[in-house]
């Protein structure tokens, strides 16, 4: 009777508080949604300076902008790279030039690093370094920046974080760059 | 049940059972995101909420728990006010949910709340126990405001976003990182010991 009494106390409240979080989630769904297009379309407009207007490509296993100056030429390509870091998903928006061969700057869209050490990849110092390097060959990372050998400072105290952002970003870029390719043509 | 009850309830929270000054409870939120004063105002806002609701559910169902996984269901009713206050924050305060990080679900694990529910809402009827939350609450919010303000004051030269140093001040960046949390905290607490035994002496 009472290990019943346990058992059914707690499905309740399971039960309930499933109900309850998926409710306000539909609720609060489509407005969080548009709060993460202006943030992307914001970051855009920050790392391609000449951009005017964002037009968002159907990739097919990646999300790509593509932007286009005032007088409607194309200004430059952006992409989401996904993947896991130290602790659960990190999403990096990666701006590029027209020709699809340097990045011209990254910014970190959602990450649950932990605060203080994994959580300044989204410092500025960090995502500057990113800033020149070439797309067409991996990126590495290391105790110092090296921009000829594409090469990125790491973070101390957050070796795994760094390392995450990186391989996001080398895996995202083939995946990318097709998709892009496909496009200029 | 008379008001006059009440108020004292209330009162408890905001200086002698004071959650920051006092128990030096939920320390983690406290020193980690006061580094401007609007990060504070949001963060005992987002604690108040939860507080209150979890422990008015708490209370509504004190008869009905046994008492063996009375903490389990607790927990689960403070993540459920948890969960909506990180999702109403990302909908409609992006960049107040970008700042808090995870420290919104964090307060899930913040010990004054399932404190509050264990200690207080379990043997109280729901009014006491609501009253109860909005005094500790209330306690909390003022003391992570006070602490942001002093800290954005010497860090940044300015409170809620406002400037009030001139130009030629150069901010002490030591109050914004965790260094200053602990000497401003430290100060802070000092200073109501201070003012508390003075109160006595009269």
């Amino acid at each position: 009777m009472r290990t019943l009494k346990i058992i059914l106390t707690l499905a309740l409240t399971c039960i309930f508080s499933a109900g309850v979080l998926s409710l306000s989630d539909k609720l609060a769904e489509h407005k969080i949604k548009e709060n993460q297009k202006k943030a992307i379309n914001q970051a855009i407009f920050k790392m391609i300076k000449q951009a005017a207007k964002i037009q968002a490509l159907a990739g097919k296993k990646i999300q790509i902008y593509k932007a286009f100056d005032k007088n409607g030429h194309t200004a430059g390509f952006a992409f989401i790279a996904e993947g896991s870091g130290y602790q659960g998903k990190i999403s990096i928006l990666c701006a590029t030039d027209v020709s699809f061969r340097k990045l011209l700057g990254i910014e970190i869209i959602e990450s649950m690093e932990t605060p203080g050490l994994g959580a300044r990849i989204s410092e500025d110092w960090f995502k500057q370094q990113f800033r020149g390097l070439s797309v067409l060959k991996p990126i590495t990372y290391g105790k110092k920046a090296d921009l000829n050998n594409n090469q990125i400072q790491a973070i101390t105290g957050a070796t795994i974080s760094s390392r995450s952002v990186v391989r996001i970003i080398n895996n995202a870029m083939k995946k990318a760059e097709k998709t892009a390719k496909n496009e200029q043509n | 049940m008379s008001k006059t009850k009440l108020l004292p309830i209330f009162k408890k929270g905001l200086w002698e059972n004071h959650p920051t000054f006092r128990q030096l409870l939920g320390m983690c939120p406290t020193l980690a995101v006061t580094t401007s004063a609007l990060n504070g105002l949001s963060m005992g806002l987002a604690v108040m909420f939860v507080l209150v609701f979890s422990t008015f559910i708490v209370s509504l169902i004190r008869r009905l728990v046994p008492a063996q996984v009375r903490i389990a269901v607790y927990t689960i009713i403070i993540a459920t006010f948890v969960t909506i206050a990180d999702i109403f924050l990302k909908a409609n305060f992006p960049q107040v949910s970008k700042d808090l990080g995870p420290y919104v679900p964090l307060i899930v694990v913040n010990c004054i709340i399932l404190g509050r529910c264990e200690a207080f809402a379990s043997k109280n009827t729901p009014l006491k126990s609501v009253i109860d939350a909005l005094g500790i609450s209330s306690g909390f919010l003022w003391g992570l405001m006070l602490l942001g303000s002093i800290r954005e004051f010497f860090g940044s030269g300015s409170i809620f976003g406002i400037t009030l140093l001139a130009k030629g001040f150069k901010p002490l960046i030591v109050m914004i990182l965790p260094a200053g949390a602990f000497l401003v905290l430290g100060f802070l607490v000092s200073l109501i010991n201070f003012i508390e035994k003075r109160m006595k002496k009269c």
